[in-house]
């Protein structure tokens, strides 16, 4: 017999071309699946912030918002969402959206932080809302209580984020994100203005010190300390089932296997 | 001679014991027991060992853990709780995680055993259905399997409560509400667990004297039925060269079985350490205290738990309103107690069901391969595939989020395959166990497939088989006939009614149903004509220079 | 050897002293090695270079086994309690967990590694074979068995003596009700604590872990708050417990006045600010997934929705029972407060919730 045929007559055959295959159709499936983020265009030195960004917003955002901000079958209204809201949405590179879908995701941004607030100056013309937080009200984060942020964080957040900020499913295949990736001055700005299906949590209500103490709270969990090991996810007992199947009882079934076989 | 006087070959210390204990006879007789040896027949082992574990692990989180719900405000090594009212059950395991050293891996440890103990029940369960192992003498062996099994999963529930976080506090308030949706009893019920209202103060001491004493003294007593049996009765054993039903194949207890066993204990304890040293289980520092009125995405129970949380969420919403006084509510009661409750009976009430089918009352030591019984096989099969859908469904949120899908499409997609999907994997189950029975009648009939194709010189083409060897005919003979019974007559010759018409024609269809599509068992026969042709094709493939592989055997006859 | 009853040598295995003959039990045979099966050598059985190299193994495995235990022993006592190290994989982990429990595992498993070992290599793999006999006993020992009851049972007279039968089987019927109504103390009879909640008419509602009391026009629309009464942190001092947590806890949220669809009474909200219970009617998880731009509120835990617009109707998902909703106004100071309590049971059914 042939090597080869010995190889189709081996047991663990089939499972090595399922692999094969299987890797064949993942490697294949990223690649296709890569997003394209669009290019950001050139501004001259000489304008003001706020006609920066009506330059802008005329390339890369009137398409799906109107020339004015006044909504298309496409895209919202823009008026009255505030600077805030575009700085968040802009920032997380959540607009320009990419693809059309249940919920906009996160992704590398397509301006940097200049061009970033001169759309925020210009789209908060359209209307009041929400400023852009300033550097001392967020910056409190650091002398905040993170046992209070907390609190704070379980009874308002950890229902959507999950308890970890993970992230969570939302209905009809939205989501709320992780929150691994947010900065401070991205957590307050979504608090303060409600991105798509998260709700508002004004700074009346929520007062700026609680916010800054559920910053400081987001900043402990991202620091990633896991002292009982790996984390899996952080998501809770299906992963750690997951493990437990496939790994756990994986590696004490070859066990057996070993302890019964042959010896040569 | 006088028996006072110590026979020199005895050692002193055994003849002391002997004297009192007089176990000389029963050592003699179990000491070189044999007991047969494959893989399969070490998942019942995984359990046991982790019970051993628990047992263990168990006992040292005694001494720290507090079972109280009394509020203390954290003063621990856990900054980010320090100051935060909980209960001393929270807080007491907090320490056990940061300032007891070993405490974390201990916890993590014990979870782990846990998850494990019930994981190898389940496939050890599924072991033992699909070989048939079952059957008589073995049903009492069965019905305490499952008993262990329930134990198992109130014992785990019952444990994860216990340090009081957020994740399974919130798993208590839905027993609490599946308990108080009762009809009748339910708020009595309700109060009399947890001595009034949810939460309460008393619910956790309560689950802990259930969990540190009742279950684990139930399990021990269960499990040690259960062992004697499988001592008394002989482990079974897979069909091979050898081994009948009348008799062991395998290995002595002293000094293999021990060393391979006990071996296996220190496996099972070495991973269930190194997962609890490499892998968080249970974070409850992250979870945070219980509190009525907080909750976190993603909410699941432990893994074992997860086919009933599976079911509560799939459950249309189904609820009556009795003349305006009483509520009745079928979408909780159903998919909480119902279900596996009825899961639970049938598989109880299985042995003898089939039994009854088949009318087989004989003893069974050999197992039977899942091939062989193809509608047992495919009523296993598609029980398991009930059970992962639930499974799966209970997981509906992390799976949306996992794989960019909408929950209410999970949803929708589970309840329907909660229907369609079990009956197809019936069917597709049998006609793979009837396809692999074809190919163990070919392997009698023509010899095996060696995948040399021989052109023979006057034209065509012929693969070459070789003869079965004799080490592998009894597993390939290894079938039962299961009689039909003759459908039964309503009245007979002389006008009467035959008594248990109706059950003895449920009978009749069944056993009809049960032997359906089986391929016939070849006689000895036909069986060395096929294995004589085979030789003579191999012999000319021989000539012509074709070797399939050959090995150095020694026979028992010149061991 | 004597005949006569000796007080020292009453260890008679051959039953010479007169004691009445019973029949000796049949032991089992030792077991011998299987025939008919197919036994094949080792390279240890055959090369003695072999065997000395796998007792090496074994040997080096249970070496290996004492080396960790003493790791754990030493690092129990010389790493910090509060240490952390950075692991790859792991992130930052507590240094004692890890190491402990890296060292004990491979303790404990090259034990049984070495242990397997030694019997896969060294260990005689003959497959013995031992005599397996039917369970079912003789007919005969059965009889003999069931004599042994019948004899038994006609000499307690219990048979026949109908009297002593029938008031024995009154007594041990009776005996165990104590035991049960020795439960009785484990809770109190319910007295429909569960209809009802502390809100009531012009509580104030305050917000939840900071407990301020809340302006509406600090509420814009798609705000959400959860919130709780101003008394509850006094009613869980009085009562020692966080039972009212459980029940008083509720949502609020703004919408645009025109997006309300409907409510559970006229006017129940307050320009556009709606209070609904926090608990689910399903099984009473806390829900609190609020979709800003649907006004659909999620529970976690089994999935099912609500609508706030619409009078908190269930509209997927297992709960058949819409969320009760607490009618809200202002005090004069300019407050939110409760109008009332709420107007039916809050939380899961039970039988005798009716409407």
């Amino acid at each position: 017999m042939t090597n080869l045929a010995k190889f189709r007559r081996n047991r663990f055959a089939s499972v090595l071309v399922l692999f094969f295959a299987l890797g064949l159709v993942s490697i294949g499936f990223s690649g296709v699946n890569k997003l394209v983020t669009p290019a950001a265009a050139k501004i001259g030195s000489e304008e003001t912030l706020v006609d920066k960004g009506s330059a802008l917003f005329a390339e890369g955002c009137s398409s799906c918002h109107g020339l004015n901000g006044q909504g298309t079958s496409d895209g919202p209204t823009l008026a009255g969402v505030g600077a805030a809201s575009v700085h968040f949405q802009v920032s997380t590179g959540r607009m320009p959206m990419a693809a059309p879908g249940a919920q906009v995701m996160r992704k590398a941004p397509s301006y940097n932080e200049e061009e970033t607030l001169a759309l925020a100056a210009y789209i908060a013309t359209f209307g009041p809302g929400p400023a852009i937080p300033s550097e001392e009200q967020v910056g409190e984060w650091q002398n905040a209580s993170v046992s209070e942020g907390g609190e704070l964080f379980r009874t308002n957040c950890a229902q959507c984020h999950n308890f970890a900020g993970s992230g969570g499913a939302l209905t009809n295949g939205k989501y709320a994100p992780s929150l691994g990736q947010a900065t401070p001055l991205q957590i307050y700005e979504a608090m303060i203005t409600g991105p798509q299906s998260m709700p508002i949590f004004s700074d009346e209500t929520l007062t700026p010190e609680s916010k800054a103490a559920i910053i400081r709270y987001i900043q402990e969990l991202n620091k990633s300390e896991n002292p009982g090991g790996m984390d899996l996810g952080r998501l809770g007992p299906v992963t750690e089932g997951l493990v437990l199947w496939v790994v756990g009882l994986g590696v004490l079934i070859i066990f057996a296997v070993w302890i019964g076989a042959r010896v040569r | 001679m006088s028996n006072t006087t110590v026979n020199k070959k005895t050692p002193a210390a055994y003849n002391y014991v002997d004297s009192r204990v007089g176990f000389s006879a029963a050592l003699k007789r179990n000491l070189r027991k044999v007991f047969p040896d494959h893989w399969s027949f070490m998942l019942g082992e995984i359990a046991l060992y982790s019970f051993i574990i628990l047992l263990l692990t168990g006992t040292f989180l005694t001494l720290w853990y507090k079972p109280s719900m009394t509020e203390v405000i954290y003063n621990g090594s856990y900054i980010p709780l320090k100051g935060i009212p909980m209960s001393e059950a929270y807080a007491s395991t907090l320490e056990i995680s940061f300032d007891v050293r070993g405490g974390m891996l201990l916890r993590q440890i014990h979870h782990w055993a846990a998850l494990f103990f019930i994981a190898a029940m389940v496939v050890h369960l599924l072991r033992v259905f699909f070989t048939g192992a079952y059957r008589k003498p073995r049903e009492f062996n069965w019905l305490l399997g499952l008993g262990l099994l329930t134990l198992g999963l109130l014992a785990g529930f019952s444990g994860y409560s216990l340090p009081d976080d957020l994740l399974s506090g919130v798993g208590l308030k839905i027993a609490s509400g599946i308990i108080q949706a009762l009809p009748v009893i339910g708020t009595w019920a309700l109060y009399f667990l947890f001595g009034g209202e949810f939460p309460g103060t008393e619910v956790i001491s309560r689950l802990y004297s259930i969990h540190i004493l009742l279950l684990p003294g139930a399990i021990l007593a269960l499990v040690t039925a259960h062992l004697l049996l499988v001592w008394t009765q002989k482990h079974t054993q897979y069909p091979g060269p050898g081994r009948t039903e009348k008799n062991v194949v395998g290995y002595p207890l002293l000094p293999v079985y021990t060393a391979k066993a006990g071996g296996f204990f220190f496996i099972v304890f070495g991973v269930t350490t190194l997962l609890g040293a490499l892998v968080t289980i249970n974070p409850i520092w992250l979870y945070g205290p219980y509190t009525p009125d907080q909750v976190t995405a993603g909410s699941q129970p432990d893994w074992y738990i997860g086919f009933l949380e599976g079911s509560l969420r799939v459950m249309p919403a189904i609820e009556f309103n009795i003349f305006n006084t009483w509520t009745f509510s079928p979408n909780v009661l159903i998919p909480a107690l119902i279900l596996p409750g009825l899961m639970f009976a049938l598989m109880g009430a299985y042995p003898f069901l089939e039994s009854w089918i088949t009318g087989d009352k004989r003893e069974h030591n050999l197992l039977d391969r899942p091939r062989n019984a193809p509608t047992r096989t495919a009523l296993g099969t598609m029980s398991l595939s009930f059970y992962i859908l639930l499974w799966i469904g209970g997981g509906n949120d992390i799976v949306a989020m996992a794989f960019n899908m909408s929950i209410n499409a999970i949803t929708w997609f589970m309840r329907i395959a909660l229907i369609v999907v079990p009956p197809l994997v019936f069917i597709i189950t049998r006609r793979i166990c009837l396809g692999l029975q074809r190919n163990d009648l070919d392997k009698l009939l023509h010899g095996k497939e060696t995948g040399r194709i021989l052109r023979l010189p006057e034209g065509g083409f012929v693969e070459v088989h070789s003869p079965v060897t004799e080490a592998e005919l009894p597993k390939l003979l290894a079938r039962e006939t299961y009689p039909v019974w003759e459908l039964p007559q309503k009245v007979d010759a002389n006008g009467i009614k035959t008594p248990k018409y109706r059950r003895q024609l449920m009978k009749a269809k069944l056993s009809a149903w049960w032997t359906k599509g089986d391929l016939p068992i070849p006689t000895m026969k036909e069986i060395q004509s096929g294995q004589h042709h085979a030789h003579e094709a191999l012999e000319q493939a021989h000539e012509f220079g074709v070797e399939p592989g050959k090995e150095e055997i020694v026979t028992s006859t010149n061991h | 050897m004597t005949n006569k009853f000796d007080i020292n040598n009453t260890f008679d295995p051959d039953n010479e002293n007169q004691a009445p003959k019973v029949s000796k039990e049949v032991a089992t045979k030792l077991p011998t090695p299987a025939k008919g099966v197919d036994h094949y050598l080792r390279r240890t059985d055959t090369d003695p270079k072999a065997a000395k190299r796998a007792e090496r193994q074994v040997a080096a495995f249970f070496g290996a086994s004492s080396f960790f235990t003493l790791v754990f022993l030493v690092s129990f006592f010389a790493i910090p309690r509060e240490t952390k190290i950075e692991v790859s994989l792991i992130g930052v982990t507590s240094a004692q967990n890890i190491v402990l429990g890296t060292s004990f595992g491979l303790a404990i498993l090259f034990i049984g590694i070495g242990a397997i070992h030694w019997a896969k290599k060294l260990m005689p793999d003959v497959e013995m074979v031992q005599e397996r006999k039917e369970i079912k006993p003789a007919d005969e020992v059965q009889q003999e068995a069931l004599d042994a009851f019948r004899v038994g049972a006609t000499e307690s007279g219990v048979g026949q003596r109908k009297l002593i039968r029938r008031s024995l089987l009154g007594a041990l019927a009776l005996f165990p009700l104590p035991f049960v109504v020795l439960l009785r103390d484990l809770g109190p009879a319910p007295k429909g604590e569960l209809r009802k909640t502390a809100w009531q008419e012009d509580l104030h509602i305050v917000t939840d872990i900071t407990y301020a009391k809340i302006r509406p026009e600090d509420i814009p629309v798609g705000n959400l708050i959860s919130a709780m009464p101003e008394n509850i942190l006094e009613i869980q001092e009085e009562e020692g417990n966080l039972n009212e947590r459980g029940k008083s806890a509720i949502l609020l949220v703004r919408m645009r006045p025109e997006d309300i669809k409907s409510q559970q009474g006229p006017d129940w909200d307050y320009q556009g600010i709606v209070a609904y219970s926090k608990i689910c009617t399903h099984v009473g998880c806390p829900i609190a997934l609020y979709e800003q731009r649907t006004h659909h509120l999620l529970c976690p835990c089994h999935q099912s929705t609500f609508d706030l617009a619409d009078s908190g109707q269930p509209i997927f998902g297992p709960a058949a029972r819409r969320l009760p909703q607490l009618a809200i106004t202002v005090d004069e100071e300019g407050y939110l407060v409760a109008r009332q309590g709420f107007q039916e049971p809050i939380g899961p059914s039970f039988w005798e919730r009716g409407a």
